[in-house]
């Protein structure tokens, strides 16, 4: 159970995927306007990153990995050079699947989804998750564990730098820094504050 | 076509329509492996490959696919080239490889290769299409290299593993700057090269949402 923590925290704080991998970075500054629609687009990511992690999880370990095949009497077949393109098919698919569930019996949230979600299957936040999982050779309830975690460290950090781009609004911004600019510098002062973090293990 | 057209299509996405700093695309990457000039000028041929390779093969198709499955095919050609890409360095350059770690997998999600197929090799033949990938990738290279020798020269004193400043620890005389190898450095580059950029190109700037008015004497001249 301690490890399951330890990684939990370490994937919300320690190694954010917003803010020390720079994952689903596009999204990240484009969509941090307001407040609300970032904890929206939050939502959703860690809605879709916890459905495709453990799916992307069994892929691996039953399919993809070299000799992962050995259920199926092929112990020498190493499929694992065909990982991205199932993965990226995976999360588009699970994307679609559910865009449709919401619709039908969620529609509230649906609707205050909106465009996010169809947008989240080009998140890179969602495939460099998948792909950490791999690297890391993650057993299935890490991956469970790992998905929930990351996808809410990446809506953790695009809240608080909405939070911060709100207040900007007021402040006086030389003109060739505005927007884009200046939006740089205070996610850079973010992750500045995220690695008083790093190092910590529980 | 003519050849200042083809150039143009080329050398537009340098400075004047760069893909990092002005339509906001492919930034993860850019941040995550300036830290060493190597590994920054790898991805920069890995992408540029991507994006023109793409546009050009999905340009030849665009007429026979529905625009309803279009992401699907688009999706199918960029993950093909992408592995491509993948499976060839960890052949070739399995050293040189590992620091990429995930992103050369996440080419797949950049929005720069997405971005241009949506914008021009939908809608444009075959040979534009590959320059414009060429152009946008190139653009994408610049802003990574001059990130790159930054973060390495002022980091660690070396380019490309050649030493040049002499480090202080070793009996020279530069001290490095620790905080450039770290991550939230990129950040503060890409603003300051966005903030010289936009000076040097004024019309890129983008309007506030509103200014706060100085005080009633300034206040008609605030707008």
């Amino acid at each position: 159970m301690e490890h399951y923590i330890n990684l939990a925290i370490r994937s919300l704080f320690v190694e954010n995927l917003a803010l020390a991998f720079f994952l689903g970075m596009c999204t990240f500054l484009a969509i941090s306007k307001k407040i609300e629609t970032a904890i929206g687009l939050g939502v959703a990511v860690i809605a879709v990153q916890s459905l495709t992690m453990p799916l992307n999880n069994l892929l691996f370990q039953y399919v993809l990995k070299p000799g992962a095949l050995s259920w199926a009497g092929l112990p020498n077949t190493d499929l694992s050079f065909l990982g991205l393109i199932l993965y990226i098919g995976v999360i588009a698919a699970s994307v679609q699947i559910l865009e449709m569930t919401l619709d039908k019996y969620v529609p509230a949230l649906y609707a205050a989804l909106g465009v996010f979600l169809p947008l989240i299957t080009v998140n890179c936040a969602i495939l460099g998750g998948s792909l950490f999982m791999v690297e890391r050779d993650y057993t299935f309830p890490e991956a469970c564990v790992y998905g929930v975690s990351s996808g809410a460290s990446w809506a953790l950090a695009i809240v608080l730098l909405a939070g911060v781009r709100e207040k900007l609004k007021y402040s006086d911004v030389p003109p060739a820094l505005q927007g884009l600019g200046i939006t740089f510098i205070s996610s850079g002062l973010l992750a500045f504050g995220f690695m008083a973090f790093s190092g910590i293990q529980l | 076509m003519s050849d200042v057209k083809a150039k143009k299509i080329v050398l537009s996405p340098i400075a004047d329509n760069n893909p990092i700093i002005l339509q906001v695309l492919g930034i993860c990457s850019a941040l995550a492996v300036t830290s060493k000039l190597e590994t920054a000028l790898i991805m920069c041929v890995g992408l540029t490959m991507v994006t023109a390779l793409s546009n050009l093969f999905y340009s030849t198709i665009r007429n026979y696919v529905p625009s309803s499955v279009r992401i699907i095919a688009q999706m199918t050609i960029v993950a093909t080239l992408v592995i491509l890409v993948d499976q060839t360095l960890k052949a070739v350059a399995y050293e040189q490889s590992k620091p990429l770690s995930v992103f050369v997998g996440l080419i797949i999600t950049n929005c720069i290769v997405m971005g241009r197929l949506e914008a021009f090799a939908i809608s444009n033949p075959p040979w534009p299409s590959f320059l414009d990938g060429l152009g946008n990738g190139l653009g994408y290279s610049a802003i990574l290299i001059v990130l790159a020798v930054i973060r390495e020269l002022f980091g660690s004193g070396k380019l490309l593993g050649v030493e040049i400043l002499p480090l202080a620890t070793e009996g020279g005389w530069y001290v490095p700057n620790g905080l450039l190898l770290l991550p939230p450095s990129a950040f503060f580059l890409i603003g300051l090269v966005i903030w010289a950029v936009r000076t040097w190109k004024p019309e890129q700037v983008e309007k506030p949402d509103f200014r706060i008015q100085a005080g009633q004497a300034h206040g008609a001249e605030a707008h």
